[in-house]
């Protein structure tokens, strides 16, 4: 910041203050104003933006303080700096507990006004900083990446924003590639702890022992290997988030030691001894079914109830396919950047055989297609030639297509899947093998 | 002809004088006149502060009628303060007509140090520059060397040059 952005008001019944110190900022390039007294400071607060705010604490009318604590109501990032004409340390204390950036004695050292008025810009650098950050940070609070109109997928966000607001655990189920951690990320970026970190473990990823040293870390020497001591994540997400991913994994001893530390907020770390307190949101996530699991005694009911305070359900895609074209088109425009490749769309026979699919791996397999074909993609649309699917479509079939020709096609599909095997055919379709053969027959299928 | 009057106050001495002439020529490009005016310093005195009014005697200096004084440059051998400041090394008017530089503390003597008069000349001659940049419109520069830095203690006034940097030059010339 340069001077001339800073802008600083000076408040002093003295004349011959207000002067001085009018002059001094000058000379140094500052954006400068004066005010006699508390009345017409704060109509100059009204009338422009300023930075810095000097002011006397002893003038006739309202005092210094009263005037920090209004100006602090009108705009609490502004940095005030209390000038006094005696060292009362009670007067200075108060001032700066009521939010005094600090407080200088008349007459002042040329020095270390010099030194106090950088070190005020310097914070209020840093305030501007963190309000352009926090800005930017809840511009983006709401993951681009979560894109649909359905109704279905709206509910789901209406979800994300009530719960956002409290402090609820939160269980989000969903198919695999459903997006479940970009929900867990929606409803912490636009929580109260979104300034603080989300830390995300795979609990499926890891065995028992490991999960354990992971979300509560170790001392030096608590097991072989471990030659330092680690925070563990649930350490590391203090004032944020904890996301576990895959909770339906987790083995018996880790319910236990999870369940302790969800009713405590507290734990130890593999092989110390000191109790350590956290303040974490916890939000996790599984694509198993955990009430078939609660009821086979895979999963300790106490916890189940623990973790399923509130439960966000994220439909599958076949689900919402009306949003099948918004999210390709994302893909598409992301994806053709990233690779600047000319790809601007879909052409309209690929979106049928999108919309058509049953996208068994959901949105990420949807991801993954679309990248795929922006990969092979000649010309500015995505041709059905481009289209490559790990399990693929039947794409003849059409609404308008007789009961004939679905039935030909289905067979044909089976046919394939079964390598041409009659009596496994047969058994998939519920149809005796004679019957087959007559299909077979009547559609053609030979080879 | 337009030139900087040269006002010692409260000295006799003015072994000072030539040098600070030839500084100011060479930074601003104008001719000086030394005159020897009559200012009662004691009304500017503060006997509690056992310091002088700046801003007081700055303003007795630009009321005396100087002939085609196109600025007032006052020397004095006083410690000058103004009240807002424990002290000052000078004062000027922004784009006014007058400014005023203290010796007192640029002598060695004020710090317990051995008296020395070239390093004391080159520093009169630096502030009496920096004062004058102000009244000519100049703001403090950033840059280390120039003469238009910023200085609080002595030993910030050894460190920069007598010159103006290019910039400053450039800004004297537009204004």
């Amino acid at each position: 910041m340069k001077p001339s952005d800073i802008g600083i008001l000076i408040v002093d019944d003295e004349v011959s203050v207000r002067d001085a110190l009018y002059k001094w900022f000058k000379f140094d390039g500052y954006r400068v104003d004066t005010a006699e007294n508390a009345t017409s400071a704060l109509q100059k607060l009204q009338d422009n933006s300023w930075d810095i705010v000097l002011l006397d604490i002893k003038m006739p009318g309202m005092d210094g303080i009263e005037l920090q604590r209004r100006i602090k109501q009108f705009d609490k990032s502004i940095i005030t700096i209390i000038i006094t004409a005696f060292a009362s340390v009670d007067t200075s204390i108060q001032a700066l507990k009521e939010g005094a950036f600090d407080y200088i004695v008349k007459p002042i050292d040329p020095d270390e006004m010099g030194h106090l008025i950088r070190n005020a810009c310097e914070q209020r650098r840093l305030i501007y900083e963190n309000i352009q950050l926090r800005q930017q940070l809840d511009e983006i609070s709401f993951s681009e990446e979560i894109i649909g109109e359905s109704p279905a997928l709206k509910k789901v966000m209406d979800k994300v924003a009530t719960v956002a607001q409290t402090d609820s655990t939160v269980m989000i189920r969903g198919e695999s590639g459903t997006g479940k951690e970009l929900i867990a990320r929606a409803i912490h970026s636009n929580s109260n702890r979104r300034y603080f970190p989300i830390i995300t473990i795979n609990c499926g990823a890891y065995t028992e022992g490991l999960l354990e040293s992971e979300l509560f870390g170790h001392e030096k020497g608590a097991f072989t290997g471990a030659l330092y001591r680690r925070r563990g994540k649930l350490e590391m997400a203090d004032k944020g988030t904890v996301f576990l991913d895959e909770i339906g994994n987790i083995g018996h001893k880790m319910q236990m030691d999870l369940l302790r530390v969800i009713e405590t907020r507290e734990f130890t770390r593999l092989g110390g001894d000191r109790l350590i307190n956290v303040d974490f949101r916890i939000i996790c996530a599984t694509n198993r079914d955990l009430e078939k699991a609660v009821r086979d005694g895979s999963f300790r009911e106490d916890l189940y109830y623990r973790l399923n305070v509130f439960s966000i359900t994220l439909p599958p895609l076949r689900e919402r396919k009306s949003d099948i074209a918004l999210i390709a088109r994302f893909f598409i425009k992301k994806y053709a950047q990233a690779m600047n490749k000319n790809v601007t769309d879909l052409s309209p026979e690929t979106l049928e055989v999108l919309s058509r699919y049953e996208w068994p791996g959901n949105v990420r397999e949807l991801r993954n297609v679309i990248e795929r074909a922006i990969v092979v993609a000649k010309g500015s649309y995505i041709d059905v030639s481009d289209l490559s699917f790990p399990f693929p479509p039947d794409i003849k079939n059409t609404e308008e297509d007789s009961l004939e020709a679905v039935e030909k096609s289905h067979i044909k599909k089976i046919l394939e899947r079964t390598g041409g095997n009659i009596a496994q055919a047969a058994h998939i379709l519920k149809i005796s093998r004679l019957t087959l053969y007559n299909k077979i027959e009547k559609y053609q299928l030979k080879k | 002809m337009a030139c900087i009057y040269i006002v010692p106050i409260a000295t006799e001495s003015l072994f000072w004088l030539e040098p600070l002439t030839a500084g100011i020529f060479r930074s601003f490009g104008m001719r000086t006149k030394c005159a020897k005016v009559n200012i009662d310093i004691s009304k500017a005195f503060d006997p509690l502060r056992q310091q002088y009014n700046s801003s007081y005697l700055l303003r007795e200096l630009i009321a005396w009628p100087f002939a085609h004084a196109d600025k007032v440059l006052g020397i004095a051998a006083v410690d000058l303060f103004i009240p807002i400041l424990t002290f000052v090394f000078g004062e000027a008017q922004l784009e006014g007509p007058g400014a005023i530089v203290s010796m007192h503390r640029l002598n060695n003597k004020f710090y317990g140090m051995p008296e020395n008069q070239s390093l004391l000349v080159q520093r009169i001659i630096k502030e009496s520059i920096h004062e004058l940049g102000h009244t000519f419109g100049l703001l403090h520069c950033s840059f280390p060397g120039c003469v238009l830095n910023a200085s609080t203690y002595v030993e910030d006034i050894d460190q920069k040059s007598d010159k103006l940097c290019a910039r400053c030059q450039q800004q004297l010339h537009i204004m």
